[in-house]
């Protein structure tokens, strides 16, 4: 295009003038115009920058933007404060490197009205917490469309005094009025805030996280079932899960449920008694929600399982965090249909040989299982993989899991997996340091 | 090249051994002279690793063993304390030095010096010959035959390894006549200042409660007992436990490994010819052929990751925000954590400078992701001081590997410090030998004391709280709470992990990673700008 305009440009000045000393002149002038006029960095358009800038980290961008005035233009285009992860960490006590605090200073000051996706991440330190509420009191012009506050070592939100926590949370709550992600695990969120939440962000919210929030009670909770009738993802603790907040999540207004995670913890010391969930209420959900993901991850000893898995439970995704018993792996394979992942981290020395079969007969959705420190013979291995076949996508078993017997050593074990699977498949090993 | 024969200095490191060493056996090949040398650089060894003190025992009782060795077939080790590259320069201009043969090793700082060594080889006019001696294979050969990388996973390796075929066979042994035709003057070896040192000579503590004596010739006893029972060896399966073997191994080898007093290409063939004549025995990884395999995997990767043995800049290594908790590593690194178990295991490292490896696991997995959420490197740089078999590339890619860092993805198998330790020995045997204060406790709470009653507490004469102390973490807690760290860890940094992965077969939600949720739609991008940063 330029070099087209230059073009012209002679074309009309040797027409002007016929002197040879003004063609000499215009020569002179024309390789000045040429350089001047040449492709410039500098003067790519904006739209150009900006996509190459997306495309590098932010401390290359930053380097970048101090090229010249139109790449630090472009560097503070709105489109490129969209998303921010502020990482918090204290040297004293991480590893890993944190934002700058002039550059936090900067976002605040230019760009927080265009944030849009925002995340904290604090280390185990209070400093980091109380930082990172600093900033959140200071987004008063964003409308946040996600929001996730996240402990990457001990959950420091907690060690804050809560008022200081809530109303922090709070300015975002009220300002942002269209949030419809927001994780906020591991915080002293309470009921009075979710219902600000609520009040400002019903129509809006689909995915709520908020395991380990000990300040919530039930009726907390429910109140957001009842009004967010978009949420599709929600992840609790079983102590805030009721029959009320089934069905709320199940009523004509509310749109199906995608994801429902439960963390069940005893959530006092020495807790082992867990009140029951109706029958008709998951019945209820199940209905509302037929292709729900409901992820249960449980953190009990064995004796505290008891009103668990006495009649059917739509669970798809199960998790034992510590050891199961036998028993209790039994009552799971007759009550839990859906169920789609199963991980075991430990049982005991007793092989789980008809569990594993009775699982294989009556989880036929079963795709993914994970094995840790149990015991089963290798013939009922070999049987409970024949049964369930190719579907097993995710096959997870310690070596030392499998006990050879009189059918099958560890070698052919491999070989007859592998043949009904349809892959080549091996036990996970550890190496013998 | 000339005919000429060379007056060589024969430098040992590790490779302490005279059994199938072709370097030493190529020095001997083309030389008239062959100075077998020991440069005790004690700055440059402190400063490559940390050393404890019976670890400097192992290495002095391994110099002696060597000497001894050399002495028996006309020649002689010979110790030369000081920096090597003074050391160096002043032996090969006194005995007029034309070639240094050494082993070539894959940690950086052995690197570092043998580069240093070519270039004094440079400047003075010798030639430096080096040869891998220390691993099965040559190393490059398994990089060369990875297109340039190495395998990140064990599969992988397996897959490599089994089109390369075989390792090298051992070169043959050393004789008299070899030594004959290149003795160095004989009377050096007598004179002071070429003597292998005694501990207190470095101003190392005399004692030394460990079994393990250093040196070749115990190596190749121990390894004689080992392959002995031929019935025992080829039945080797499963790292299933029996209380005994938690006990210091009459017929553990990895200390000589480590070392070099062992070759492990002798140990894989000798396996090899019992194999072919025993009927049942298991392929490889839990074959005692394959424990070398992994070692050699170890040492294939950690030659070519940069930062192996730190977590930051180290290319696999998933970057956790582990705690930085000097109490809490104190605690555990002097056996205080309150759990038997682990106190027993760090005990028997302190006094023996050897532990099983189940028992490896247990406190490693305690001190990271299990319940401390402590730096691996951590525990790396205890390890290091107090294993006898301490090694660069297997102490990190181990810990890499239990703290679910790299190569491991199983984060859900978590070591209760209760319960492996019941499992293995019920009757706590091995903890009432390493912590006799718990002695008196009956079976049923030896593992967990802080649950006996205070009755039981006071017959026992040990009271939890005053003679031995409380756990210092709620297993339970800890380790919930360190699951789901993790597992928001291996999200974030999915590429990270997918590294030192198997393909297929890791359940924990694997279909539903980033499909529900509705956030931020650059997120993808700006999660890869990240790693990269």
């Amino acid at each position: 295009m330029k070099r087209g305009r230059k073009n012209s440009e002679n074309k009309n000045s040797s027409l002007e003038e016929i002197g040879e000393e003004s063609k000499k002149q215009k020569i002179a002038d024309e390789e000045s115009t040429k350089i001047s006029e040449s492709p410039d960095w500098g003067n790519l358009l904006p739209d150009i920058i900006l996509q190459v800038f997306q495309y590098l980290p932010l401390l290359d961008r930053a380097h970048a933007s101090q090229v010249c005035r139109r790449w630090n233009q472009v560097f503070h285009m709105p489109d490129l404060w969209r998303c921010f992860e502020f990482e918090l960490n204290q040297p004293a006590t991480s590893y890993l490197r944190a934002t700058h605090p002039e550059l936090i200073k900067q976002i605040i000051k230019r760009h927080s009205n265009h944030l849009q996706y925002v995340s904290f991440k604090v280390d185990s330190s209070k400093e980091s917490a109380e930082a990172a509420c600093d900033i959140l009191s200071q987004l008063v012009n964003c409308s946040l469309k996600t929001l996730g506050l996240i402990s990457t070592a001990r959950p420091s939100f907690m060690d804050l005094p809560k008022s200081h926590f809530i109303s922090a949370l709070t300015v975002v709550f009220v300002n942002s009025k269209s949030l419809s992600s927001l994780k906020i695990d591991d915080t002293p969120v309470d009921d009075p805030s979710l219902k600000v939440l609520v009040a400002n962000n019903s129509d809006t919210l689909k995915l709520l996280k908020m395991s380990s929030c000990p300040h919530v009670s039930p009726a907390g909770i429910l109140c957001v079932a009842d009004q967010c009738h978009g949420l599709r993802e929600l992840a609790l603790n079983y102590y805030l899960l009721s029959d009320e907040l089934l069905i709320a999540l199940s009523s004509e207004k509310h749109v199906r449920l995608e994801h429902l995670r439960i963390d069940v913890v005893s959530e006092n010391p020495g807790q082992t008694h867990f009140h029951t969930i109706q029958k008709s209420s998951w019945d209820a959900f199940i209905k509302h929600s037929p292709k729900v993901n409901l992820v249960m991850y449980f953190f009990l000893y064995e004796e505290e399982f008891d009103p668990f898995f006495r009649y059917e439970t739509p669970v798809t995704h199960l998790y034992f965090g510590r050891s199961v018993s036998k028993d209790v792996l039994g009552r799971v394979g007759m009550t839990c249909p859906r169920l789609v992942e199963l991980v075991v981290c430990a049982n005991g020395l007793r092989p789980l040989d008809e569990e594993l079969i009775r699982i294989a007969e009556r989880c036929k959705n079963l795709s993914a299982i994970g094995l840790g420190e149990c015991e089963v013979s290798c013939s009922a291995f070999v049987e409970f993989v024949k049964m369930c076949g190719g579907r097993l996508s995710q096959l997870s078993i310690m070596e030392e899991v499998l006990i050879p017997d009189q059918k099958y050593s560890l070698e052919q074990i491999h070989w007859e997996v592998s043949k009904h699977l349809g892959r080549v498949w091996f036990p996970d090993m550890m190496p013998t340091w | 090249m000339s005919n000429m024969l060379h007056r060589t200095i024969h430098l040992f490191r590790k490779g302490l051994r005279l059994h199938d060493n072709p370097t030493l056996l190529a020095a001997l090949e083309s030389s008239e002279v062959v100075y077998p040398v020991y440069i005790l650089d004690r700055k440059f060894l402190m400063s490559a690793m940390h050393i404890g003190t019976l670890r400097w025992h192992f290495l002095l009782q391994s110099l002696e063993d060597l000497h001894r060795s050399l002495t028996k077939l006309g020649s002689c080790l010979l110790v030369i304390q000081g920096e090597y590259e003074s050391v160096l320069r002043d032996h090969v201009e006194k005995w007029n030095i034309t070639q240094v043969t050494l082993d070539a090793e894959i940690e950086p700082f052995y690197k570092e010096m043998e580069q240093a060594i070519q270039a004094l080889g440079g400047e003075m006019g010798f030639d430096v010959l080096s040869s891998m001696g220390h691993t099965l294979y040559d190393i490059r050969r398994i990089l060369d035959k990875n297109g340039g990388t190495p395998p990140l996973t064990y599969k992988r390796f397996l897959h490599i390894l089994s089109v390369l075929g075989d390792p090298n066979a051992p070169v043959r042994n050393l004789t008299a006549e070899d030594f004959q035709r290149c003795k160095p003057p004989s009377a050096l070896g007598l004179v002071e200042g070429y003597q292998v040192p005694r501990p207190e000579d470095l101003g190392i503590p005399q004692q030394s409660q460990s079994p393990w004596r250093g040196g070749e010739s115990e190596g190749l006893q121990r390894l004689e007992q080992h392959l002995k029972n031929q019935g025992w060896v080829a039945s080797f399966t499963k790292p299933k436990t029996i209380p005994n073997s938690l006990l210091p191994s009459t017929t553990g080898l990895s200390p000589y490994f480590s070392l070099g007093c062992l070759s492990v290409r002798s140990f894989f063939y000798r396996l090899s010819n019992i194999y072919a004549q025993s009927k049942n025995h298991s392929l490889p990884p839990v074959s005692l052929q394959g424990q070398l395999l992994w070692r050699e995997f170890f040492y294939t990767v950690a030659s070519a990751t940069p930062n192996f043995t730190k977590m930051v800049g180290n290319p696999i290594c998933l970057q956790i925000n582990w705690y930085q908790n000097a109490e809490g590593l104190h605690k555990w690194r002097m056996a205080q954590t309150g759990f038997p178990w682990i106190d027993a295991i760090m005990t028997q490292l302190h006094r023996e400078g050897w532990i099983h490896h189940l028992a490896r696991h247990a406190v490693a997995c305690f001190l990271t992701r299990g319940d401390l959420w402590i730096s691996w490197e951590e525990g790396m740089k205890v390890f290091e001081e107090m294993l006898l078999d301490a090694d660069y590339s297997i102490n990190a890619g181990n810990w890499m590997w239990l703290s679910a860092s790299a190569f491991f993805h199983q984060y859900t198998r978590i070591f209760c410090p209760v319960r492996f330790g019941k499992r293995t020995d019920p009757e706590g045997q091995y903890i009432r030998k390493y912590l006799p204060v718990l002695t008196n406790f009956p079976s049923k709470y030896i593992y967990e004391p802080w649950t006996a009653p205070e009755e039981a507490q006071k017959q026992a004469g040990c009271i939890i709280g005053q003679d031995y102390p409380f756990p210092m973490v709620n297993h339970k807690e800890a380790s919930a709470r360190n699951l789901q760290l993790m597992k928001q860890v291996r999200e974030e940094q999915y590429g990270t992990a997918q590294l030192t992965r198997d393909d297929m077969d890791d359940p924990m939600e694997m279909g539903l990673k980033h499909e529900l949720s509705e956030e931020n739609p650059k997120k993808g991008k700006r999660a890869r700008n990240r790693e990269q940063t």
